[in-house]
């Protein structure tokens, strides 16, 4: 039957979310925006707290390693399942509805936790427990194409000896270990890159300088040299064997699972923005009415109706992503649809807000400056619009990737 | 009091009637030379009212037949229950096999077929929101299902669609907002093999026409009220024998009022506009048009006006979902096989990034949609997520007309493909007001 509102049993702690959101992330918001690179201590007393209330269940199995899919769990069960996928969705919203940048701060909680619960084995799931893991893609020569990788991984013994430069390493400095994507044999292509978690206490792994950036600025974003790094083997993650039919699959598989965390992210940080600019215009005398033709109401008024309806639309693709993935359904391209939507209209919703808000919204007085800044990466990082819009038409179109590049 | 159907009755219901349907196997659609008697009435001349049945006034004074509110499931879902896919699966079929093949003919017509409209009567449109109690199908509210299927049929020609739409806005009306002397004169036709052409008429012609302020009045008098005022996108106002028309009632704001064709003053005139054609849109012209007290449609509250302006929003922006369904299948199959430069034009970024963003946009302009039925049918407050879904139906869609065009380019501008039709029509969805309702 359809029903879009937020699950029953996860009302309580998307409320709870909130509180704790408005409590540690918000209220610290502004102070680590202008303090860029120093930790905000405040997160390691939540980081607690979210893991406590992990093991304790309350939080619905919500976080980054709530990506993961269980095949055992509900596998041909009929019941419409609202599952981790969905918990973590809500729960980032409410996070980034307070500070996208501290959300991306939390202690373990990074986007290579969400990578090793995305492709890990049982084995190695265990292993991994409790580290806060970054995930480093990029390197100098490439953003999108990431089959262009040239970080080396080369077998040697029991260990494989990694080389190369990577960036934009999202909280690389504060993280314990780094999800690594490297490549076994560059002749063979996207089959041959592979992901190793690299723990920071390795010899050869560096962080080798910080990013000063347009937003999001209480995040950590390191350049991190790898340097004869000596992996263990068994810290290859997934598969170790070279399967060309396979290709990219597998590593890819990471990505329809974290669109749908970034869409969210997006939807968080640009409701943020709505509310507090709603509250402006109604200062200034602005009134928004619902059943009222928008042709007849002021430019204000119509504008933000057309942002919360693009805002709306954003919202849904990501919970239908989300809500395929809990019901174990292919979302690859409903994560790409969410990731587009929501990574678009969170820039131009918040940029407009400033927009609408004057001066008064331009200024370090309010936070809508720093969510305009902020939104900016949400439809760069995860795959930027136009990979999504790539993914989506391939696969509506029914078109390799050497029919549509 | 009748026995509730269990989930899927009432799509069993449905394809009962189907199955029992004296014209499910001559489906065939009105010929061009089929039509002629019909022309003459048509491009700007003026004639009475329709006069084809006396509605037989019932007593009633008991209370109204109401629809129940569909419960909270609590869980985040967006399968359709079994009952809504068998319901949508049969008017899908009958969209795209009787629909979007007659729909060059019927735009021609400036009318839809009567066959057509005899046919989606027998399916049993107009009774999804009649409570069984009253020969209707259903005793719940059903704002998805009547998403749903506008969606469907707008899939195979919007014009079509709003034509076989318009007596169930009209009995849902009655049926949500009806008195119970109301209900018992007119729902049973409505239930009946005849179904009353009718049509719910709000807009009026004017820039920046709001139905919170209408310029079509009711003045009280002895005998009950006096209308006077023009009233614009009447869907076939020349065959309709009955209308609810907003009005303004002096000192209490808008309203829903009953008007049967044959009351002198009323004088209809064919409106034809730049799509919709097959829906014969036409103006209801009043001129000291003499209604009873008792025509106030229930008790006239404000709060029923506002339902009904957002329920036919509603509506507008299913209708929206299905044309625009129509334009992204048939571009996407269009680009692939049209070369240009050596290759399929579905090579080109420039080209598949604006079939992404076709994708994109339906799918969240759907979502929104169904949130807002999904809320109506809860008894949730859906004024938000209405405005929301009429933004996104108005401003998408009509990218999406604008691009399926494009996309064919010249080819796109004349008519041997559709996508110009859709064009037209698409452009309606966020202007109209009434005329449609789920």
């Amino acid at each position: 039957m359809i029903n879009l509102e937020t699950p029953r049993k996860f009302r309580p702690f998307v409320k709870q979310a909130h509180q704790v959101a408005e409590e540690f992330l918000r209220a610290n918001s502004r102070k680590y925006d202008r303090a860029e690179h120093a930790y905000p201590k405040e997160l390691d007393l939540l980081a607690s707290l979210v893991d406590g209330m992990g093991d304790s269940g309350q939080s619905a199995g919500a976080g980054a390693a709530g990506v993961r899919r269980d095949d055992d769990e509900a596998a041909g069960s009929k019941k419409v399942k609202n599952g981790t996928n969905m918990s973590s969705v809500l729960s980032i919203i409410e996070m980034c509805w307070a500070d996208v940048g501290l959300l991306l701060s939390m202690p373990r909680q990074g986007l290579g936790n969400s990578a090793i619960a995305s492709v890990a084995n049982e084995e190695q799931l265990e292993r991994f427990k409790g580290t806060w893991a970054s995930m480093a893609i990029t390197e100098p020569s490439f953003g999108s194409d990431s089959a262009a990788i040239t970080t080396t991984a080369v077998k040697d013994g029991d260990a494989y000896v990694l080389n190369g430069e990577k960036i934009f390493v999202t909280a690389g400095e504060r993280s314990d270990s780094v999800v690594v994507w490297a490549t076994l044999d560059k002749s063979l292509g996207r089959a041959a890159i592979k992901s190793f978690l690299v723990t920071k206490d390795l010899p050869g792994i560096r962080v080798e300088r910080l990013e000063h950036k347009l937003g999001i600025r209480s995040s950590d974003t390191a350049v991190i040299v790898l340097d004869n790094c000596r992996v263990p083997a068994e810290n290859l993650l997934g598969n170790p064997e070279i399967d060309t039919k396979q290709g990219f699959a597998g590593a890819m598989a990471t990505f329809d699972n974290t669109r749908p965390l970034v869409a969210g992210m997006a939807v968080g940080c640009a409701r943020a923005a709505l509310e507090d600019t709603r509250t402006l215009l109604e200062e200034a005398g602005v009134v928004i009415d619902y059943d009222r033709p928008v042709q007849s109401q002021s430019y204000a008024a119509a504008t933000f109706i057309a942002m919360e309806a693009d805002w709306e639309a954003a919202l849904l693709l990501t919970l239908e992503a989300a809500w395929l993935a809990d019901n174990r359904k292919p979302n690859s391209m409903q994560a790409s649809m969410a990731k587009a939507k929501a990574g678009r209209v969170g820039n131009d919703i918040t940029l407009r807000c400033v927009e609408l808000a004057g001066t008064l919204g331009y200024s370090e007085n309010e936070l809508i400056e720093k969510w305009s800044r902020d939104s900016k990466i949400l439809d760069i990082f995860e795959g930027t619009q136009q990979i999504q819009q790539l993914i989506i038409a391939r696969r509506l179109l029914n078109l390799t990737s050497s029919e549509l590049r | 009091m009748a026995t509730r159907r269990d989930p899927m009755g009432l799509g069993l219901a449905v394809l009962n009637r189907i199955a029992s349907s004296p014209t499910i196997d001559k489906l065939k659609l009105r010929r061009t030379t089929e039509r002629a008697v019909y022309e003459g009435a048509k491009g700007g001349f003026r004639v009475a009212g329709a006069t084809t049945r006396a509605f037989k006034s019932a007593k009633g004074g008991g209370k109204p037949k109401r629809l129940a509110r569909t419960s909270d499931s609590g869980v985040f879902d967006l399968e359709p229950t079994e009952d809504q896919q068998m319901i949508v699966g049969v008017v899908k079929e009958f969209a795209a096999e009787v629909l979007r093949p007659g729909a060059i003919d019927a735009e021609a017509a400036d009318d839809t077929p009567k066959e057509v409209l005899t046919q989606t009567g027998e399916f049993g449109l107009t009774l999804l929101n009649i409570p069984e109690s009253l020969g209707g199908l259903s005793e719940d509210r059903s704002a998805i299902t009547g998403v749903l299927v506008a969606e469907a049929l707008a899939e195979g020609d919007m014009g079509q669609a709003v034509a076989c739409l318009a007596p169930a806005a009209v009995a849902t009306a009655i049926s949500l907002w009806g008195s119970d002397a109301q209900q018992q004169t007119y729902l049973p036709a409505f239930a009946g093999d005849d179904v009353p052409t009718s049509a719910l008429a709000v807009a009026e012609p004017r820039a920046l026409f709001d139905p919170f302020e209408l310029q079509t009045t009711a003045v009280r008098n002895d005998g009950g009220y006096v209308l006077n005022g023009v009233k614009s996108a009447v869907v076939r106002g020349q065959e309709a024998e009955l209308f609810v028309v907003a009005v303004d009632v002096e000192g209490s704001g808008p309203t829903l009022v009953l008007l049967e064709s044959s009351t002198p003053g009323v004088t209809i005139e064919a409106d034809p506009s730049m799509g919709l054609r097959a829906a014969g849109l036409s103006r209801l012209i009043l001129e000291d048009v003499q209604i009873p007290a008792e025509a106030v449609l229930g008790a006239g509250a404000a709060d029923d006006y506002r339902e009904c302006i957002r329920l036919s929003r509603l509506a507008w922006a299913g209708l929206a979902l299905g044309t625009a369904r129509a334009v992204l299948d048939y571009v996407s199959e269009y680009v692939k096989t049209r070369s240009a430069f050596g290759e399929p034009i579905a090579h080109r970024q420039a080209v598949a990034f604006m079939v992404a963003n076709i994708a994109i946009e339906l799918e969240g302009m759907r979502l929104v949609t169904l949130k807002a039925a999904s809320r109506a049918e809860q008894g949730l407050d859906f004024s938000r997520e209405v405005a929301l879904a009429r933004r996104l139906a108005s401003e998408y869609g009509m990218k999406i007309g604008t691009d399926g065009v494009q996309l064919l380019g010249g080819h796109g501008f004349v008519k041997e493909h559709p996508v110009e039709r859709w064009y037209r029509d698409l452009r309606a969805v966020g202007l109209m007001e009434g005329a449609v309702l789920v």
